[in-house]
């Protein structure tokens, strides 16, 4: 292992052979870290590898089984985060914790461990917004607010705290390309005070772009430790990974005239107060077609899928249209006999019961559509168990996926691996119309590129393939066409080799993240 | 120091199968214990708890008459639980169940025909059914609370019985009392082995509905549908089930057969109607329905021990002078050591002793 510590830097917080065990699980084994004051220090590695763990430890939210932290040379116990607080640690979680009915200056109040007054608060956060070039307005309330706003301010809240070390779990998941580099700036102003930031990602360009030193976690066992800047891309991904990622051939398919998915200005208004109202989307596939649906999280993907796969019905039946058919008021089961399939965001408790076998979780999704081979009995539907285990089994072959023991609950697989089955579950049937949302989401490197050959496998073959995603580097490794979902609306479909990053990105933020800003700005 | 339940990372499927047995013997324990403060031989005890009913066969007929409500109805509710439907009204149910079928053999009672008796069964499902989906439509329609509007429609089904039994349907011949009209011979659900004691066809039908609902649940996509929208509502409509549909079924098919449960008792057992009906069977049956871990064969298994110790204390009360209701402590010992087994097949209990100064800060 390479020590990079330069002669003027001193170690802020070291870690020596931290352990954590859930039960027979060794979450993280012996780790080691260093972090010296003001440097951006990257925490990579892949969904499951340990980092949550080591930093909830950090944090003082969990105890370690064995091992020793040291802050500024001293050995130390952090028992709560009250006491990593103290200390000077602070973090900005993934999820956010703030309450929407409340103003910025309300919620930050709620988190300090003094008394301050709001409106001393509300000074304090507007001053520090304006230092650090997060535009943020104290007064206003956090439902009004984007998703980059409100990580504004659990940054603005964490800053208040003065800590030396700033601990940042995954912050880029949620934001626009612009919103990232306006993080990216404040990163670096943070890191000039002599600051210093823990920076968890497996976003590899980003890490390359802005950290100074790299520490890689596989299988909760260290594996490197680097500067990303003296890395490639690539030799990174194989310390995440453990082996090359195979890449994904797109060579694209012939793509035919038949139109196997349509929407015509579909509207659907919001279900609940916290859901995105659908306005006048249209949308034609056509055999041999991958269209990507890009978007940042939140702005009406769930509800395109819903009312797409028939899981919410629309009031017209022309409105969407499967195959040929008018299916706006059809419901999931006659869509899918049709001949489409459908992959939703989440697995648990969606896509599958997590506590069901697997092949339980098979007769879910095909009950209907597989009735003769899958049930018996007349209209008593007895399940032929045999059969499903079989057709199962043919899904697990086929994708690869890995597990223990035979016919497994769906919660004992991993993400990655249970992700393999759900898509395996519809790819199995060859359907001539595939709608996925986010399909790699949360997992590891090598099971996102075979889903994604999957997919780009099935529109050579003739079907018409919809994929939503946020993840803009998946959009572009499959989809043939590009468009961009903004606050329920979605723009024209143009090809993908005449999209660029930065259309996208404007697209995206569009003029949702225009207005928020100007309003910010408004308020001094 | 802290106690802590830890998730053990696999079960032992040794002990699940152990574990009602485990949680007998403790409550046996524990029931020595509580005999022996009382002053009370507790072997004199234990056996008139446990063996004396079982010793006679006019006892295993009672035996069958109390088993056989709590078998009906907690099949019913294990069915309706599952799906994350909380039917807490199985009493109202039985009660409406118990009044419908009635109503033939008190407002027809000169009619005799060998119709009558499945016709008042019939009644009986579609009383308690209909009784039932009122907390179903309620939910689907209003998004209302089941638990409170189930619970609170039995108080309404206790009062309309007592206003039924003193009002309209109160036996013109009966000197006043408040008492309907006695069922005739066609309107009683015949005994089963009337040589050597009085159980009735009740038994047969706990039996049957363990059964159908044991094969629906095991082996049908209804049964697989029912687990699916309790485990998940969001899968369950990708799967294609519809929540609302689920809840209607839930709540007729265990109003339905809380509704036999209520005819059989009225016709075999009490052979008219009074006031009050039910010793409180549609609540008994919720605990069967857990202690038989909403398994049909675990609570046919779960009803007969209930019902056995419902006569063991009626036993324990003329034999020793036990007072009744140590019968409910004894009960609430059996429903705590089976919650607390199961509990522990899936955790670990963990002591933790933290030193001074790691809990010297406890944050925010």
């Amino acid at each position: 292992m390479t020590n990079l510590e330069t002669g003027q830097d001193h170690c802020l917080l070291e870690v020596r052979g931290i352990t954590k065990v859930f039960g027979e699980l060794r979450a993280n084994d012996a780790i080691d870290l260093e972090i010296n004051s003001s440097e951006i220090h990257a925490l990579l590695g892949e969904n499951g590898a340990g980092k949550s763990t080591l930093v909830k430890m950090l944090f003082g939210s969990l105890e370690p089984t064995s091992g020793q932290i040291l802050w500024k040379g001293n050995p130390v116990t952090i028992a709560s985060p009250g006491q990593a607080r103290a200390l000077g640690i602070g973090m900005v979680f993934q999820h956010f914790s703030l309450f929407e009915a409340l103003t910025v200056a309300e919620n930050i109040a709620l988190s300090m461990d003094q008394n301050v007054s709001i409106e001393g608060i509300a000074e304090q956060a507007a001053v520090l917004s304006r230092e650090y070039g997060l535009p943020l307005d104290p007064h206003a309330h956090v439902a009004d607010l984007s998703v980059g706003e409100r990580q504004r301010i659990e940054i603005v809240r964490t800053l208040l705290q003065n800590p030396e070390l700033i601990i940042l779990d995954e912050p880029t998941s949620v934001l626009t390309p612009q919103e990232a580099d306006k993080l990216f700036e404040t990163l670096e102003k943070i890191r000039a005070e002599g600051r210093s930031v823990l920076y968890i990602s497996h976003r590899l360009e980003e890490v390359q772009r802005i950290c100074d030193r790299a520490t890689v976690l596989r299988h909760g066992k260290l594996t490197g430790a680097c500067d990303p800047r003296a890395e490639t891309p690539a030799s990174l991904a194989r310390m995440m990974v453990g082996s090359d990622v195979k890449s994904v051939s797109n060579k694209g398919g012939k793509i035919s005239d038949n139109i196997l998915i349509e929407a015509n200005k579909l509207s659907a208004p919001a279900r609940t107060p916290f859901a995105v109202e659908l306005k006048d989307i249209d949308l034609t596939v056509r055999a041999g077609e991958i269209i990507g649906i890009a978007g940042v999280a939140g702005n009406g993907q769930s509800e395109l899928f819903d009312v797409l796969s028939g899981e919410e019905t629309v009031a017209s039946a022309d409105d969407v249209r499967i195959c040929g058919s008018s299916v706006g008021r059809l419901g999931i089961s006659a869509r899918r006999l049709l001949g489409a399939g459908f992959v939703p965001e989440e697995r648990h408790g969606h896509a599958a019961v997590s506590s069901m076998s697997l092949s339980q979780n098979m007769v879910l999704a095909r009950h209907r559509s597989d009735a003769d081979t899958f049930l018996t009995g007349g209209p008593l539907k007895i399940i032929r168990y045999a059969a499903v285990r079989e057709a199962s089994e043919r899904i697990i072959k086929e994708m690869d996926v890995r597990m223990s023991g035979v016919d497994p609950e769906a919660e004992s697989l991993s993400g990655g691996n249970l992700q393999k089955y759900i898509v395996g579950r519809e790819l199995d049937r060859q359907p001539s119309v595939l709608i996925v949302n986010q399909p790699t989401w949360g997992v590891d490197a090598g099971a996102a590129s075979r889903i994604r050959q999957a997919l780009i496998d099935l529109a050579e073959s003739g079907s018409a393939v919809v994929v939503i995603s946020q993840d803009l580097d998946e959009i572009f490794e499959v989809a043939t066409s590009i468009a961009v979902i903004n606050e329920g609306t979605l723009s024209a479909v143009e090809p993908a080799s005449q999209m660029t990053l930065e259309r996208i990105g404007l697209l995206m933020g569009g003029i949702h993240g225009e207005d928020t800003d100007m309003e910010a700005s408004h308020a001094h | 120091m802290r106690i802590e339940l830890e998730r053990r990372p696999s079960h032992s499927a040794l002990f699940s199968i152990l574990s009602p047995f485990i949680a007998l013997g403790l409550t046996i324990i524990a029931g020595i214990i509580l005999f022996t403060i009382m002053d009370k031989n507790p072997i004199d005890a234990l056996y008139s708890f446990f063996i004396e009913p079982l010793t006679e066969v006019w006892s295993l007929h009672e035996l069958a008459i109390k088993a056989s409500p709590l078998i009906l109805i907690a099949v019913g509710l294990s069915v309706c639980f599952r799906s994350n439907n909380w039917n807490i009204g199985a009493e109202g149910q039985f009660i409406m169940g118990g009044v419908a079928g009635s109503a033939i053999p008190i407002l027809f009672h000169e009619w005799n025909s060998f119709l009558v008796l499945p016709m008042m069964l019939i009644m009986g499902m579609i009383g308690g059914a209909l009784y039932a989906s009122i907390p179903a439509l309620l939910k689907t329609r209003f998004n209302t609370n089941e638990i409170l509007s189930s619970l609170m429609l039995v108080y309404v089904a206790q009062l309309a019985l007592d206003w039924i039994v003193r009002g309209p349907w109160r036996n013109p011949e009966g000197y006043n009392f408040p008492e309907s009209r006695s069922f005739e011979l066609q309107a009683v659900l015949p005994e089963l082995l009337p040589a050597s004691g009085r159980a009735n066809f009740g038994i047969v039908f706990a039996i049957l509905a363990t059964i159908v609902a044991w094969f629906m649940m095991r082996h049908m996509l209804k049964g697989f549908e029912v687990s699916v929208l309790g485990q998940s509502a969001r899968a369950g409509r990708f799967a294609g089930f519809s929540a609302n549909k689920m809840v209607f079924f839930a709540f007729i098919f265990s109003g339905a057969l809380a509704g036999l449960a209520g005819i059989s008792e009225v016709s075999g057992s009490i052979g008219r109607l009074q006031p009050v009906i039910s010793p409180g069977y549609g609540f008994t049956a919720i605990i069967v329905a857990f202690l038989g871990r909403l398994n049909p064969l675990g609570i046919f298994a779960a009803g007969i021990i209930l019902a056995l110790t419902y006569l063991g204390g009626e036993a324990a009360q003329i034999s020793i002078g036990l007072p009744d209701k140590i019968a409910r402590v004894f009960q609430g010992f059996l429903l705590f050591f089976v919650l607390a087994c199961d509990t522990l097949i899936h955790y670990r209990v963990r002591f933790k002793f933290t030193d001074r100064t790691s809990s010297s800060v406890e944050g925010a």
